[in-house]
């Protein structure tokens, strides 16, 4: 545990140090990777009990547009605190609907949170007071009560964002090696077993369910303090297959491999986008066919022992 | 009254062409465990293919009863075309992956064929409104309606009971229920279980491209009708059951009236209507309503 902290503090330090100096669209881009990074290390959560949800968007479009409206109605305009705030507010409005989907399994349980998430996608699309399907924009953030100078903003995103996706990596590491972290494993082998064995699998989905949407809903508020504008897109269920892609593509061996597929996303969208304007979707699908074909257990499985062991 | 009759021709319609998609959907699940979401781009691919035929047709000066025809001949060809280098060529490789995995590998191939249907048809709407007018309307009391959308709920009572003929009456359909319930024991029996993959995702796939071939003519050709349709037929597969032919007609017909109430009596929630229906069915029958009970392993 010591040594464990010990290694992400100097890794952040190092992140942070090196982040100073790289150019501005580039800090932009790490911050959106790690934003929705954070959003996809809650589907790993998920991904290590055996179900996989095709609606983070929506949580992450709750933690956003949390930030945008305590940002806009309420004046609260500090980094540190929106991206808490859209975390507790995605974990509370899914909190309800947590013991119910925890009774679902495969591909019965991807479907009926697409379906929730489209039913708010549709609230989010007719609410005018929310802006409609133009969704709603935000200001500047402020850090612990200072007003960032237009050179710095754009480093201080970068930063805090880091700070929290460290944070939360490390959190992660703890839990999965944790008690309830172990059963949610052993709910993927076998979930008849754990119940036998004494363990609530219910109880397990549903909290893992409620942990998710707080990572999704911080994700998804850090993301809009960056881009400064939030709409119902972030709900559609396109955007929730990114989530789903990069958790796939990063494996749940390794924790550290969720930022780096997010990463890796987010490069390969920009560059497509950038040099074969018309055909980057296809480019995408062909980099996730090739990615699900020659790397079946993700990233992480590069630096980790092959057979699928445990993240302690 | 004047109004529950509308209400009642408009979402049997469009429960219609829904169930000719949906059963191409469920098809492909029930035999080759794959959820497509590639499905809608295949209807995509039906819809702007039938525009080109139909095209086609009007310039050679047919007699307008072949568009009709030439919107099927479409259909038949993207089929024959599109399903072996889809089946073979790639999803082949991913057999006997995680369920959820196999979606998203169709999610890929979904990527990669909107930009292809861009690259070909580019990104203006086509609109064939020809076929549209072939069949007058129909009054029925003081109201008249499109005589083409009564045909599409015929097509889709000849498509159903063709397939249900086809799974249950003939030679093929007894070989294709084995493979659905074991593929090996299938193949030790003789079955060539790889070909009863490619043709069951052919008849998919074809299914997919009639739905889409046939409402061409009543909407506008363009990027994006992939994306509406495949979640719209997944809500009808989930809510009837994966893999149950009775299913995805109740499914269609479920989906296709609460749109056509909420079209005509709450506009605004037209968009998910159909949403909380399936997560209201899928509460209180977690597998669908006509999925059958299945042991689970200790």
């Amino acid at each position: 545990m010591g040594k464990l902290l010990f290694t992400a503090e100097l890794v952040l330090l190092g992140c942070l140090g090196a982040g100073f100096f790289l150019p501005k669209w580039l800090q932009f881009m790490l911050t959106m990777a790690m934003a929705n990074g954070l959003v996809s290390l809650g589907l790993v959560i998920l991904m290590r009990g055996g179900v996989v949800a095709f609606g983070q968007g929506l949580m992450a479009a709750l933690g956003g547009y949390t930030a945008a409206l305590v940002f806009e109605h309420l004046q609260w305009t500090d980094a540190l605190l929106l991206p808490l705030l859209g975390g507790v507010t995605a974990m509370l409005i899914t909190a309800p609907f947590a013991p119910l989907l925890a009774r679902y399994r495969g591909i019965f349980f991807s479907m009926l949170t697409l379906a929730l998430s489209m039913v708010g996608y549709g609230i989010l699309v007719k609410t005018d007071s929310l802006g409609g399907s133009d969704g709603i924009n935000m200001g500047r953030v402020t850090l612990l009560g200072q007003t960032l100078p237009d050179a710095a903003v754009s480093y201080t995103l970068l930063a805090v964002t880091m700070c929290f996706a460290a944070v939360s990596l490390v959190w992660a590491k703890v839990f999965f090696a944790s008690t309830r972290g172990l059963v949610t494993r052993a709910i993927r082998d076998n979930e008849l077993r754990v119940e036998y064995m004494g363990g609530s699998v219910a109880q397990t989905m549903a909290i893992n369910f409620v942990l998710a949407a707080f990572l999704a809903g911080m994700g998804g508020a850090l993301a809009v303090m960056a881009l400064g504008h939030i709409d119902p897109n972030f709900s559609y269920w396109t955007t929730s297959g990114e989530y789903v892609f990069v958790a796939i593509l990063a494996g749940s061996q390794s924790v550290l491999a969720v930022m780096l597929s997010s990463a890796v996303l987010e490069v390969v969208r920009s560059f497509s986008s950038a040099y074969f304007p018309t055909t980057w979707q296809f480019a995408l699908g062909l980099f996730l066919l090739l990615v699900i074909r020659f790397l079946p257990h993700g990233l992480g499985s590069l630096w980790r022992s092959k057979s699928p062991q445990d993240m302690s | 009254m004047q109004l529950a009759l509308t209400i009642l021709v408009d979402g049997l319609s469009y429960a219609s062409w829904l169930f000719i998609v949906a059963l191409g959907l469920t098809l492909v699940f029930g035999v080759l465990k794959i959820l497509n979401i590639a499905h809608g781009s295949f209807y995509a691919l039906g819809a702007y293919m039938a525009a080109s035929a139909v095209a086609l047709a009007t310039d050679w000066n047919l007699p307008p009863y072949f568009s009709l025809l030439a919107m099927l001949l479409a259909a038949v060809m993207l089929a024959a075309l599109v399903a072996p280098l889809t089946e073979r060529g790639l999803l082949r490789f991913f057999y006997g992956r995680d369920e959820v995995l196999l979606v998203l590998v169709t999610y890929a191939l979904f990527l990669m064929l909107e930009d292809i249907t861009k690259l070909i048809w580019g990104a203006n709407p086509y609109y064939v409104s020809e076929p549209y007018g072939l069949f007058g309307n129909i009054d029925i009391g003081s109201q008249s309606y499109v005589g083409y959308d009564l045909l599409l709920v015929v097509l889709a009572g000849l498509v159903g009971g063709l397939v249900w003929w086809g799974l249950n009456r003939t030679r093929f359909g007894k070989i294709v229920t084995a493979v659905i319930h074991s593929p090996e024991i299938a193949a030790s029996m003789g079955i060539k279980v790889s070909r009863v993959y490619m043709v069951a995702f052919a008849i998919g796939l074809f299914l997919a491209a009639l739905g889409g071939a046939f409402t061409a003519p009543m909407i506008s050709v363009q990027p994006g009708v992939s994306v509406g349709v495949i979640i719209i037929s997944f809500a009808v597969v989930i809510i009837g059951g994966l893999g149950s032919i009775e299913g995805a007609a109740i499914g269609a017909l479920i989906v296709g009236m609460a749109r056509a109430m909420a079209v005509h009596l709450m506009p605004v929630a037209e968009l998910f209507s159909v949403y909380v229906v399936m997560a209201l069915v899928l509460m209180f029958r977690p597998e669908g309503l006509f999925q059958r009970i299945q042991a689970r392993k200790i």
